[in-house]
C-alpha cells in the first residue's frame, strides 16, 4: 500500500506513531500527481512548495506533540475557494488571473488544524455544470475510466481524491456538486446543511443552494473534516449558530430501530437498471443492519428541476455581475467604451453554460415575469421544503439513488443543456430544501464504474447522516477496487 | 388653464455611523482614495455583507421623528446595474418590504402649516464615486463611499409648490442633523434631494406625466431647479405638448434642466431579495430603546420654548435652528435667569458675530457663563446697555469673563445720585436756551439733555437714574 492510498485516520495512526511523517504523505500524493495527473487533469493549480513547507512544520509540530485535527494531511480545495496569494479561478477565463487577498472561512480552519494544501482542483465554470467540462482550463477525467467525466461541478476534486491525488478533498454543492461527482467516482462526498459550513471566501454561484463539503474515502474521513470545516461564522450572515457536535461520536453506533424513508418518486424511468439494482441493494443492506425501510412521498419533486433552474440562474446572473473587467479579472482590450468594455470583457470572459444561466436568471428576473419565474419557483420552494419536513416526521433518513445513471462519456451530453441537468435530479431537492444529504459508494456497474447512495436527514443532522453512513459502510462490506487511471 | 404641480421629493442622506453598512471599513468622509476599503465593499469574489446595526438604529430614530410606523420585518433587495462606480453590479436597498412607511411631517411656510406625507424610508449603501482625467481619456473610481450606509426617505406627492418643496426640505434636514444621524452637507452629499415633478390642470385628480429631476446640491438650487421645471412643463402643455418621462439634471450655472436621455434611462433593476442577508426583525424592545434615547426634536422644543420661556415664535424658532444653539441659549438662561433679555443677546450679537464669520455655535468664543454673567452685570446695574455692547465684543474677541473686561477697560456705570445731580446741574446752567424751550412745552429737547449728561459721563451713567434726575431737576 502506498501513502497516498491511505485514508486520513489510517495516515493519522502512523504520523502518531512515527511509522511516517508528513513529508513523506506529501511527497507520496505529489508522486502520484506526477504520475497520473497529466491524464486525470484534476488540479487547475498546484501548492506544491508551500505544501512541501506545510509538510515541513507539521512535522515540527508532531515532534513538539502539537497534533491538530488535520496536522500533515495533504488534503485539495475546490478553485471556488478563496486561498490567500493563490490564484482562485473558479475555472473561468474571466477569473484566470485572480489572486485573493484573503483566504476562505474554510482554508483558515484547514490552515488552522495543520492540513497541507496541495492544490486548486478543476470544476466547471463557477460551478455551472455536472462534468466539469465547461471549465475553461479543460475537461477532468474519471479515474475508473479516463473517457468519461467524473461529475460536476467538483469534478477536480472527487476525481483527485479517486486518483490517490490527495487524501481528502473539498468541494461546494448547490443542486449537486458534492453528491453526484462522490457518487461517480466511488468516493464519500457530504453536502451539509444550509448554514452549517461557512461560504465566505466560497466565490458565489446561487447564494441561497451553495454550501462547501468534503470528499473523503470513507465515512469516518467525513466525520474529522466535518469537525474542522463546520460551524458559525460571523462574517456570514447566513451562518447558524448552532452548536457543532464531535461527529465522530456517531461512527459505529448502528441504526438498530431506525426507519429509512424510499421515497416513490425517486425510483423512475430512464434510471439506469444498474443503478437500480444497486441502490435496490442497499435497502436490504440497511434492512440487515436493523433499520425498517418504508415508502415515502415527496410529492413536489417533479418540480425540483424547474425550480432550481429559476431560483439558481436568478441568484447566479447578480452574482456573476461583479465580473466586469473593471477592477480584477479578465478585461478585453477591445472595447471602445465603457458599454463595449463590459461587453467584450464578458463575452469572451465567460463560457457558453454561464452565459447560458446569466441569461435565464436575467429573464426570469425582469419586470414583468418576475412574479411568474421567480416569485412563483420561491414558492414552490417552500412546498419542496414542507414535503420533507412532512417526510422526516415518518422517517430518520431517506434513501435515494445519488444519480440516474453512472458515469458518462466525455462530450456525451455537452450539446443537450436539458440532458446534462438531468444528471442532477436527485440531488437538487436537498439544495432547495437546504437539509444535509451525503453520497456513499454502493457498488459498481459490471464495467467497473462506481454506483453511489445517496442519505439525506433533516436539518443540521448531518450526525445522523454520519452514523447512517458509517453503519451500512460496514454492514455492506463492499470489495476494495482502486482506479486504474490509465486506458483512454 | 391654470396648471397645480405635484411634486414628491427622495432624499438621500449619508448616517453618521463609524462604520459602513456591510463591513468594518471606516465610513468618514475625506480620505485619501481607496484607503477606506476591504474586500466586502470592494465587491471581490465570495465575500459576503454583514449588516452594521447602528445602521438599523439610526432608521429607527428617523422614522419615529417622522411618525412612520416601522415594520417588525423587512428585507434587504438587490438593485441589479452596470456602473464602475457599483463594485458587485447590484446596490443592496431594499424594495418590497421598507422598514418604515406611512409617516409625516408638518410644515410651515407663508404663515401656514401643511402636513406633508412620507411613503417610506428604507435602508441601503452609498456607491463609489467615478472621477474623470482631464488630459487622458481614462477614469479613476474612488471606492471609498461604496458601502456607506443611506437612508432613502421618499415623500408623497402632497407638494405643491416649490417653496413647499424647500420648507419640506429644510424639515427633514432639521431633523435628521437634529438627531445626529446625518451631518446634512449638501455639497458634500451627506444629504441629497431628488425630486419628480408633474403638472395637472388645477381642480383635477389624475397626475400628469413626471420628470425626476437631479443634480440639485443645494436648498437654493432645489428651489429654483423645480421653478424652472413648473414653468417648462406648463409651456410644453400649453403648447399642446406632451410631458416626457424621463430623468433630467439641473444645470446650475445655466438655470436651466437638461434631459439625460439616452442610456440612463429605462432600466430593468431586477430587484430581488438578497439571498446573503437573513431579514431583519426590529422588536418592540429595540423600538422602545430608540424611542428613550430620542432627543427632543425642533417643533417640540420650539412649543416648549415658547412655553416655559415666555418668548414670541420667531425667538423660539431661530434659537432652536440647530441643537447646539438651542442648548447653548437653555444654559444661558439657566445661569442668568433672564430669557428674553438672553435670547436678545443670543440671536442679537452673538449670531451676528458668528454669521459675519460663517462659525458655528459650538466655536463661539463666548462661553454661555460669560453671557449670562453680562446679562446680570446689566439687571445688577453694574452696566449699562451701551457698554454692554462693548463687553460682548471684547468677549468675543478676546473670549475673556465680562468681570475681566469691566475691569480693564474701567466700565462702571456712576450710580451716585450726587454725582449724576451736580452733572446735571451743570448742564441746565449751560443751556438756558434749551430749558427755556423744555419748559415751554417742546418735550423733543428732552432728549438733548440725556445726549449731553451721556456725553458728560463717557456714557456710563446709568440711563435710567439720568432719565429720573433730569425730569425732576428741568421741572424746576
Ligand atoms: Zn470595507
Amino acid at each position: 500500500m502506498e501513502l497516498y492510498e491511505l485514508t486520513i485516520h489510517e495516515l493519522q495512526d502512523k504520523l502518531r506513531t512515527g511509522e511516517t511523517s508528513s513529508a513523506e504523505i506529501t511527497a507520496s500524493v505529489f508522486g502520484r500527481i506526477d504520475a497520473v495527473e497529466k491524464d486525470v487533469h484534476a488540479y487547475i493549480t498546484l501548492m506544491r512548495e508551500t505544501a512541501l513547507a506545510e509538510a515541513t512544520r507539521a512535522d515540527e509540530a508532531i515532534r513538539k506533540g502539537e497534533i491538530g485535527a488535520l496536522t500533515g494531511i495533504p488534503i485539495a480545495l475546490k478553485d471556488i475557494c478563496c486561498t490567500k496569494g493563490v490564484r482562485t479561478t473558479c475555472g473561468s477565463r474571466i477569473l484566470h488571473n485572480f489572486i485573493p487577498p484573503y483566504d476562505a472561512t474554510v482554508v483558515e480552519k484547514l490552515r488552522a488544524a495543520g492540513a497541507v494544501l496541495t492544490g486548486k482542483t478543476n470544476m466547471d465554470e463557477f460551478a455551472m455544470g455536472s462534468s466539469t467540462e465547461s471549465s475553461f482550463f479543460g475537461a477532468t477525467r474519471n479515474p475508473w475510466d479516463l473517457t468519461r467525466i467524473p461529475g460536476g461541478s467538483s469534478g477536480g476534486s472527487s476525481a483527485a481524491l479517486a486518483a490517490g491525488e490527495c487524501i481528502a478533498s473539498l468541494g461546494s454543492d448547490t443542486g449537486g456538486s458534492i453528491r453526484q461527482p462522490a457518487a461517480l467516482c466511488g468516493v464519500v462526498g457530504l453536502k451539509p446543511t444550509y448554514g452549517r459550513v461557512s461560504r465566505f471566501g466560497l466565490i458565489a454561484f446561487a447564494s441561497s443552494l451553495d454550501q462547501i463539503g468534503p470528499f473523503t474515502k470513507d465515512v469516518e474521513d467525513c466525520a474529522i473534516l466535518m469537525n474542522v470545516i463546520a460551524g458559525y461564522d460571523p462574517r456570514e450572515s447566513t451562518s447558524v449558530p448552532e452548536e457543532v457536535p464531535d461527529y465522530r461520536q456517531f461512527l459505529g453506533r448502528g441504526i438498530e430501530g431506525w426507519t429509512v424513508g424510499i421515497p416513490k418518486e425517486y425510483f423512475i424511468d430512464g434510471i439506469d437498471p444498474e443503478v437500480e439494482a444497486a441502490v435496490r441493494e442497499t435497502i436490504k443492506v440497511v434492512e440487515k443492519a436493523g433499520a425498517k425501510c418504508i415508502e415515502v412521498s415527496l410529492p413536489h419533486t417533479e418540480y425540483c428541476l424547474a425550480v432550481y433552474y429559476i431560483v439558481a440562474p436568478a441568484e447566479a446572473c447578480s452574482n456573476l455581475a461583479r465580473y466586469d473587467g473593471v477592477k480584477y479579472g479578465f478585461r478585453s482590450e477591445e472595447g471602445r467604451d465603457l458599454m463595449e468594455m463590459y461587453k467584450k470583457s464578458r463575452a469572451s470572459g465567460f463560457g457558453a453554460e454561464v452565459k447560458r444561466r446569466i441569461m435565464i436568471g436575467t429573464y426570469a428576473l425582469s419586470s414583468g415575469y418576475y412574479d411568474a419565474y421567480y416569485k412563483k419557483a420561491s414558492q414552490v420552494r417552500a412546498l419542496i421544503k414542507r414535503d420533507f419536513d412532512e417526510a422526516f416526521a415518518k422517517c430518520d433518513v431517506i434513501l435515494t439513488p445519488t444519480t440516474p445513471t453512472p458515469a458518462f462519456r466525455i462530450g456525451e451530453k455537452t450539446g443537450d443543456p436539458m440532458q446534462m441537468y438531468l444528471s442532477d435530479i436527485f440531488t437538487i431537492s436537498t439544495n432547495l430544501a437546504g437539509i444535509p444529504g451525503i453520497s456513499v459508494p454502493c457498488g459498481f456497474t459490471a464495467a467497473g464504474l462506481p454506483i453511489g447512495v445517496q442519505f439525506l436527514a433533516g436539518h443540521f443532522q448531518e450526525g445522523r447522516l454520519i452514523q447512517f453512513a458509517s453503519a451500512y459502510e460496514k454492514e455492506a462490506h463492499l470489495e476494495k477496487r482502486r482506479p486504474r487511471c490509465h486506458g483512454i | 388653464m391654470e396648471f397645480e404641480p405635484v411634486i414628491g421629493l427622495e432624499i438621500h442622506a449619508q448616517l453618521l455611523t463609524d462604520t459602513k453598512i456591510f463591513c468594518g471599513c471606516s465610513a468618514k468622509f475625506g480620505a485619501a482614495p481607496n484607503t477606506h476599503t476591504c474586500p466586502v465593499c470592494l465587491g471581490m469574489p465570495g465575500v459576503l455583507p454583514v449588516l452594521n446595526r447602528k445602521v438599523v438604529e439610526f432608521m429607527i430614530k428617523m422614522a419615529l421623528a417622522t411618525n412612520c410606523a416601522v415594520n417588525r420585518e423587512c428585507n434587504f433587495a438587490r438593485k441589479n446595474y452596470f456602473y464602475p462606480d457599483l463594485p458587485k453590479g447590484y446596490q443592496i436597498s431594499q424594495y418590497a418590504l421598507p422598514p418604515a412607511e406611512h409617516g409625516w411631517v408638518d410644515v410651515e411656510f407663508d404663515g401656514r402649516q401643511k402636513r406633508i406625507g412620507i411613503t417610506r424610508i428604507h435602508m441601503e449603501e452609498d456607491a463609489g464615486k467615478l472621477m474623470h482625467d482631464e488630459h487622458n481619456p481614462a477614469s479613476y473610481v474612488d471606492l471609498n463611499r461604496t458601502g456607506v450606509p443611506l437612508i432613502e426617505i421618499v415623500s408623497e406627492p402632497d407638494i405643491r409648490s416649490a417653496e413647499e418643496a424647500a420648507a419640506y426640505l429644510r424639515r427633514l434636514h432639521e431633523i435628521l442633523v437634529y438627531l445626529e444621524i446625518c451631518d446634512g452637507n449638501m455639497e458634500e452629499g451627506s444629504f441629497r434631494c431628488d425630486a419628480n415633478i408633474s403638472l395637472r390642470p388645477r381642480g383635477t385628480e389624475p397626475f400628469g406625466t413626471r420628470a425626476e429631476l437631479k443634480n440639485m446640491n443645494s436648498f437654493r438650487n432645489v428651489q429654483r431647479a423645480l421653478e424652472y421645471e413648473i414653468k417648462r412643463q406648463q409651456y410644453v402643455l400649453e403648447g399642446g405638448g406632451q410631458v416626457v418621462q424621463e430623468t433630467r439634471l439641473w444645470d446650475d450655472t445655466a438655470g436651466v434642466t437638461h434631459s439625460m436621455r439616452g442610456k440612463e434611462e429605462a432600466h430593468d433593476y431586477r430587484y430581488f431579495p438578497d439571498p446573503d442577508l437573513v431579514p431583519i426583525v426590529i422588536d418592540d424592545a429595540w423600538i422602545e430603546e430608540v424611542r428613550k434615547a430620542q432627543p427632543e426634536l425642533p417643533l417640540e422644543k420650539r412649543e416648549r420654548f415658547m412655553r416655559a420661556y415666555q418668548i414670541p415664535a420667531y425667538d423660539a424658532g431661530v434659537l432652536t435652528t440647530s441643537r447646539a444653539l438651542a442648548d447653548y441659549y437653555e444654559e444661558v438662561v439657566r445661569l442668568c435667569g433672564e430669557p428674553k433679555i438672553a435670547a436678545n443677546w443670543v440671536m442679537g450679537d452673538i449670531l451676528r458675530f458668528l454669521n459675519e464669520e460663517k462659525r458655528d455655535i459650538r466655536e463661539c468664543p463666548i462661553a454661555p457663563a460669560s453671557l449670562a454673567g453680562m446679562i446680570r452685570l446689566i439687571q445688577e446695574g453694574t452696566i449699562n446697555g451701551k457698554m454692554a455692547k462693548e463687553v460682548s465684543e471684547a468677549m468675543y474677541k478676546s473670549g475673556k469673563t465680562p468681570q475681566a473686561i469691566i475691569e480693564e477697560k474701567g466700565l462702571v456705570q456712576i450710580t451716585d445720585e450726587g454725582a449724576l445731580s451736580e452733572t446735571i446741574a451743570e448742564i441746565i446752567g449751560k443751556n438756558p436756551a434749551q430749558v427755556e424751550q423744555y419748559r415751554g412745552g417742546k418735550d423733543k429737547v428732552f432728549g438733548f439733555f440725556v445726549g449731553q449728561a451721556m456725553k458728560a459721563t463717557q456714557g456710563k451713567a446709568n440711563p435710567q437714574m439720568i432719565n429720573d434726575l433730569l425730569k425732576k431737576m428741568l421741572a424746576g
